[in-house]
């Protein structure tokens, strides 16, 4: 295998379709063989009603349950195709609050779809308790019976059990927390007026990825509690920030002391939390707008780290269930055909050079991983015994059950991306310096490639290298009350442009100049952009908190 | 342990407020782009939903995100012959090398492309014409049909429950139900008698057998309900295509080089407006394009707009020819004629004192409204004073001059007055 060349391998999907079929012979040895053709099939048409759905859903969940998988309940709702649009534009959420960001996604969603250029999703799931998903009514009964198995066993599953979703996510609050967030900001419209409210929300959706704690686990509240919480929130915050920024003259033997201060002790990376904390100039009402949209911000943190995981997860389970269900005579040929089809649409993976890639498709690098971690334990090579002694023979359910649940994309890929896949998929390193004139291959699928690939994919997954280090250094509290940035640059990779338009906002939310300097590798730093504010809009909150820290 | 809901019901345009909050938060963007938009169409189609594109840049939401330039390592599917250190030509456009160099405006050139609704494109249309909004909202409707009477049904609403019709099913139906029985009563009636009438004998078997079935048939006529139902009817109404009219339009246009771009486009404006308004009282709308300088011609839309010529103007030429196109293909006796004439005002000195002959004598007593607008910021033409010597004769004319667009709607507001009058 050290030549590509000689391999003659077809790509990976267009391979899928035979191995599909060949699959349900040799694919569960783990349990009894079933016997085939042993039940009449649910249904034969293609039409749904609500009582095939129950029915089809009453066996999806029997056999969901013989393999072990912890859902939360479901709650299956069928939308139509305008609906679907909505959810879309919401990022699938039930509820929000009003933004013209939202309606511009409407209208790019709505443009496509008239256009016939793309399909709308077959379904949408929440991660919320009970597990929400929405079906399109336009699917027929397979296609139904597909997503559910997909989305209320599969993602369900993910949700319920993966680590990120257990901390970072309160399942059984986010609906009630959605409510919340738009009845707050309506309110918020109707008193301090809908441009102020909407000129706020933009400043804090620039920064929204730079609004997740990292490091610190949330503590757990409801709707009730949030609610009591609110408005002692808002006046101890502001009493804080004004003890912060007093100002009545120290007393002479202060003065000296006071300026040794630095502040932040240590560079924080969660922005929005500093500003929500400490920016001088904010309203209450603004600050707890900052905090709606970092709570949701963290809502979605673990979605956009187990991509691959997720939507590997959710097809693996798709195919193992609908498999499983064929195997017992329960489902039609034609059904099976007709899940199949979808299946490998789904899967597809043009190759880097054809007209139509767009990125590794994480549902095809996702489910060949699961199923090839499958493949290792129930019956592994020798190269599977060299590259995963622990679980190569091991039991798979038990296998992907853990993997599911401590992993993320990048650790995922690091500890379970096998030879195997990688030659499937005929993956290569491609390294792009600036330096150089030229590309260069970094690696391939062969034995001193293997280890540089896999290390790659799961940086390529790392939020960490995926979105520049940027950290809130330094406050000038006894002066001018600038705050600095530093932009820690990785392999010399500059800022979009468009990170002036940031700044700004960031400086409407602070209220005073922001600066950003750049922290190359050697060690240097430079000043790389300053923004200042316009001094006359920040005269009444200044004078309002200073007589509030009199008061 | 799963719950289905059908949602489909639910109200859709769950996204209506963020879309309406995105069209006004770049109103000034949407506005040009349907002006574009407007100055691409047919005045016939003026009115239909229209996907209009904006600048993308204007409307990115910025992050921070790793620009171009440094180093970076990809891993990408599909090798086909590619082995460990082999170089690749950089791809011409893949923007390798500019570390530093990036300018601000580098991205999102694209445009963002989207669908307004007809009421929406509408909206914008008139947006800045200063139309009073009940004329917006007529002039948006759609009242091709009305709702006129036809028999009864057997559903529908309580207001439109029809009484009389109701109880006359009721009588039919008890009359129905209640028939078999009272034979039968009155035979029973008739067996009684003469077994006695009232005296019988109650212990008589036969006596006791009659009052028996006589006392079930009453109390079976007594349970046939007073009204049921399958007694109720309803009023129905059904919706009518309004009654055929049809009419035809002439826009009629000075296209001698004073006539600019500006001028044409709020002249285009003129001839949508009118346009709209037709739409809603006629089924059928022709429309006829009449350009003139020295010389008039009839053309289509595309040479109307977009071709200019030079040479002097003569008004009344395109006037006879209005008139000699009606003679020869439009008869009075089935259809309306409507004449909308922009112009920049200029005319031949001696020609104006024939338009008047032409206009009061000839043109007026055919149309149904003959309307004008002169497109200018000077002193009026003698055009002008002419035509005005026309309006005080026939009432049936309208005459303005606009400097702009919100200048068009009043020239106008007389005909959509009356004809509201007599419509309402």
């Amino acid at each position: 295998m050290s030549s590509i060349r000689s391999t003659g391998r077809k790509g990976s999907l267009s391979s899928a379709l035979p191995e599909f079929l060949k699959g349900r012979a040799d694919a569960q040895p783990a349990r009894p063989p079933a016997q085939r053709r042993r039940a009449e099939p649910l249904s034969t048409g293609s039409e749904w009603s609500f009582d095939l759905i129950a029915r089809y859903d009453r066996e999806i969940a029997r056999v969901a349950e013989r393999y072990g998988l912890d859902t939360y309940p479901n709650q299956v709702e069928i939308i139509s195709a305008e609906q679907m649009m909505d959810a879309y534009a919401s990022n699938g959420m039930p509820i929000g609050y009003y933004h013209w960001s939202f309606g511009k996604r409407f209208l790019a969603t709505q443009q496509v779809y008239k256009r016939g250029a793309m399909g709308l999703a077959y379904e949408i799931v929440i991660n919320s308790n009970p597990c929400i998903a929405y079906l399109l009514e336009e699917n027929t009964m397979p296609m139904q019976a597909l997503v559910i198995a997909h989305a209320c066993y599969g993602h369900n599953s993910f949700f319920k059990g993966n680590y990120l979703f257990r901390t970072w996510t309160q399942s059984d609050a986010i609906v009630d927390y959605l409510l919340f967030s738009k009845q707050y900001i309506i309110e918020c419209e109707r008193r301090y007026g809908e441009e102020e409210v909407e000129r706020t929300l933009d400043a804090c959706h620039a920064l929204a990825t730079f609004g997740v704690d990292r490091y610190k686990r949330p503590p757990k509240r409801t709707l009730a509690q949030e609610r009591l919480r609110l408005k002692e929130r808002e006046e101890h915050l502001q009493t804080q920030v004004n003890e912060l920024w007093r100002t009545l003259p120290h007393r002479a033997d202060d003065e000296p002391e006071q300026s040794e201060v630095r502040f932040p002790p240590e560079p924080q990376e969660n922005l929005l939390y500093f500003l929500e904390k400490h920016a001088p100039m904010l309203e209450p009402w603004q600050r707890e707008i900052a905090r709606i949209v970092r709570k949701l911000a963290q809502y979605f943190y673990p979605q956009r780290q187990t991509q691959v995981m997720n939507e590997g997860w959710a097809t693996f389970w798709h195919y193992t269930i609908m498999q499983t269900m064929y195997d017992e005579g329960l489902l039609a040929d034609s059904f099976l055909l007709e899940v199949l089809h979808s299946h490998t649409n789904v899967l597809t993976q043009p190759g880097f050079d054809s007209q139509y890639y767009s990125g590794i498709n994480p549902y095809a690098l996702g489910f060949a991983m699961y199923r090839d971690l499958r493949r290792i334990c129930e019956s592994p090579t020798d190269e599977d015994r060299q590259w995963f002694p622990d679980i190569a023979g091991s039991d798979w359910l038990k296998t992907l059950d853990f993997a599911m649940r401590n992993f993320k994309d990048e650790s995922f890929i690091q500890q379970f991306l096998s030879p195997q896949v990688i030659r499937d998929f005929h993956l290569f390193c491609l390294i792009d310096d600036d330096d150089l004139p030229n590309l260069r291959i970094g690696a391939i699928h062969n034995d001193e490639g293997y280890r540089l690939v896999r290390e790659s994919l799961a940086r390529q997954y790392s939020l960490a290298e995926r979105e520049p280090n940027i950290q809130i250094v330094n406050v000038d509290v006894g002066g001018d009350r600038s705050m600095t940035l530093r932009h820690f640059r990785q392999d010399r990779r500059p800022l979009a442009p468009m990170y002036k338009d940031v700044l700004r906002h960031l400086a409407y939310l602070w209220g005073f100049t922001v600066r950003l300097e750049t922290a190359n590798e050697d060690g240097s730093i430079e000043p790389t952009h300053e923004c200042k504010v316009d001094k006359r809009r920040r005269g009444e909150p200044v004078l309002a908190a200073a007589l509030r820290t009199l008061g | 342990m799963t719950d289905v809901i059908d949602r489909r019901e639910n109200p859709r345009h769950k996204s209506a407020v963020n879309a309406q909050r995105f069209l006004k938060r770049y109103r000034a963007q949407v506005r040009e782009a349907v002006a574009r938009a407007i100055s691409g169409r047919k005045i016939a189609e003026a009115d239909r939903d229209a996907s209009v594109s904006i600048p993308a840049r204007d409307l990115n939401e910025p992050v921070f995100q790793h620009g171009a330039g440094g180093r970076r390592e990809v891993v990408l599917p599909g090798n086909k012959e590619y082995v460990t250190g082999d170089e690749i030509q950089r791809p011409p456009s893949g923007g390798g090398g500019q570390g530093s160099g990036a300018s601000d405006d580098g991205e999102g050139e694209d445009a963002f492309r989207f669908r307004l609704s007809r009421e929406e494109f509408l909206d914008f249309f008139f947006e800045d014409m200063a139309l009073p909004d009940l004329v917006k909202t007529q002039l948006a409707a759609i009242p091709h049909h009305k709702r006129i009477r036809a028999g009864y049904r057997t559903d529908g609403t309580p207001s439109n429950l029809a009484v009389v019709r109701t109880m006359r099913e009721s009588l039919a139906r008890r009359i129905a139900f209640a028939g078999p029985h009272a034979a039968r009563l009155r035979e029973i009636e008739e067996a009684l008698d003469e077994l006695g009438g009232e005296e019988a004998d109650r212990n008589d078997p036969r006596v006791a057998a009659l009052l028996e079935e006589q006392a079930e048939l009453r109390a079976r006529v007594a349970k046939i309900p007073f009204i049921d139902t399958f007694d109720l009817r309803f009023r129905n109404r059904v919706t009518q295509p309004m009654p055929i009219a049809q009419a035809v339009m002439f826009c009629v246009m000075d296209v001698s080089g004073s006539m600019d771009e500006s001028r044409k486009d709020l002249a285009k404006r003129f001839f949508i407006l009118l346009h709209l308004f037709l739409k809603r009282h006629y089924e059928r709308i022709e429309i006829v394009f009449i350009r003139h300088h020295t010389t008039a011609k009839v053309v289509d839309e595309e040479e109307f707009f977009h071709s200019t010529e030079t040479g002097g103007t003569v008004v009344s030429s395109a006037i006879a020819l209005t008139i000699e196109e009606i003679t020869e293909r439009f008869p009075l006796d089935q259809w309306n004629i409507y004449v909308a004439q922009a112009s920049d005002g200029d005319n031949w000195e001696g020609d104006s004192p024939r338009c008047l002959d032409l206009l009061v004598n000839r043109l007026l007593p055919m149309v149904q409204y003959f309307t004008y607008v002169e497109i200018t910021t000077g002193e009026p033409q003698n055009l002008w004073v002419h035509y005005e010597q026309a309006r005080a004769a026939k009432p049936n004319m309208a005459l303005g001059r606009i400097r702009d667009r919100t200048d068009i709607y009043p020239v106008l507001r007389e005909l959509f007055a009356k004809k509201e009058k007599v419509a309402a």
